[in-house]
């Protein structure tokens, strides 16, 4: 058992939450012909690059490449040895170059975005301007689908 | 993460969320949501399970089968985290003279070195090196004994960024004290290392006690509270 995810579950389920007017759809294109990126709330950035400061409302553009990615997330609330074990547990780029070498996905992204997931209350700065700014530079290199990973 | 959803829908991307907070989720109508009750911090369940992490993905990409939404779906699996001690084994005393704690983190410095060499990278460094942990964990030892924290000289100023490196430069070690990074050691659930350092290693009561000091002497609620997690 773990009091600490039962007690951060919690705070969740009590947690107001912005209302989104709604729920965009975009029909997607078949799987094994798109193109799909990683959005992950883990604060994640490369080994000596720019570190994410409390409360970081930007976010990270990450090489599809690299896999010495430093954990930059503020909250103590949360195991952080899953992904020092294995990065794939938040972040599964790996997986994702094996569905492309077998045909289950298009492509992998050549780049992915990282944000903090601890932002601020109201999400407005994520929502009105660094969230699409993100979506643009994905946008920029034909992505077709995201998978979004939190911690 | 749901509130990314949106954003990314609307820029004409299609998005699958893999939730932690199933209410969350809910409440946002993300567009496809796969319901994940894993530990916090590992999204995708089980870290080294290839296997499992791609059940988790394809169950994700099901979702684009969906002709319209929100469409929330659970992972039938739920994995817990587990708050009891992993069990490894910690360094004897070596200078009498030194604090239990200061002592101990110069004794686990060569389980870190070795996750180090296996990983590469670290997570230690917001504030402290590991050359340095030593003297940051004496800052700690002297705010526990009743030197105010203002005038403790904690490294850079910020007590979630050094606590965070001190627990840090504690798990990564215990990932070679139990074999895991290097070795045939099973993995641990999430939170098993974190409740070893908390209830087994001198540094981790005694950030616990530096807490309760800053606390006892009113330090700001963001000063004392971030040093560890917040069901401790």
């Amino acid at each position: 058992m773990s009091n600490g995810d039962v007690q951060m579950r919690e705070l969740g389920d009590n947690f107001p939450v912005p209302d989104m007017g709604g729920t965009p759809w975009v029909t997607p294109k078949p799987l094994s012909e798109s193109k799909v990126a990683i959005v992950t709330s883990a604060a994640l950035y490369p080994a000596g690059g720019e570190a994410f400061e409390a409360g970081d409302t930007s976010y990270r553009l990450i090489d599809s490449a690299a896999r010495d990615l430093v954990l930059g997330h503020w909250s103590p609330n949360f195991d952080r040895t899953g992904v020092a074990i294995d990065l794939n547990v938040v972040y599964p780029i790996d997986r994702l170059e094996e569905l492309a070498a077998d045909g289950t996905i298009g492509s992998v992204a050549p780049q992915h975005v990282a944000f903090a997931g601890n932002q601020p209350d109201d999400v407005s700065t994520i929502r009105m301007d660094s969230g699409p700014r993100a979506a643009a530079a994905l946008k920029a290199d034909d992505v077709d689908l995201v998978i979004l990973t939190p911690v | 993460m749901s509130t990314l959803a949106h954003v990314f829908e609307e820029a004409g991307i299609a998005t699958i969320v893999l939730s932690s907070t199933r209410s969350v989720a809910e409440r946002m109508a993300n567009p496809r949501t796969l319901h994940c009750e894993f530990p916090l911090g590992r999204p995708l369940g089980k870290p080294s399970d290839a296997a499992f992490q791609h059940d988790v993905l394809a169950r994700a990409f099901a979702l684009l089968d969906a002709t319209e939404g929100p469409v929330l779906v659970d992972h039938p699996e739920v994995i817990e985290a587990d708050e009891t001690a992993l069990s490894c084994q910690i360094p004897p005393r070596f200078d009498a003279d030194a604090h239990p704690a200061v002592d101990e983190a110069n004794g686990i410095r060569k389980a870190y070195d070795r996750t180090l060499e296996a990983r590469g990278m670290t997570n230690v460094g917001r504030s402290v090196e590991p050359d340095g942990m030593a003297d940051a964990v004496q800052v700690l030892v002297d705010i526990a004994a009743g030197t105010p924290w203002k005038e403790a000289g904690i490294p850079g100023g910020n007590t979630t960024a050094l606590c965070h490196d001190i627990r840090t430069y504690y798990e990564e070690a215990a990932l070679s004290l139990a074999n895991v990074i290097d070795g045939d050691g099973d993995i641990p659930a999430g939170r098993a290392i974190e409740a070893w350092y908390f209830d087994e290693t001198e540094t981790g009561k005694l950030v616990l006690e530096a807490r309760q000091v800053m606390k006892d002497a009113e330090a700001p609620f963001p000063v004392w509270f971030y040093m560890v997690p917040g069901h401790r």
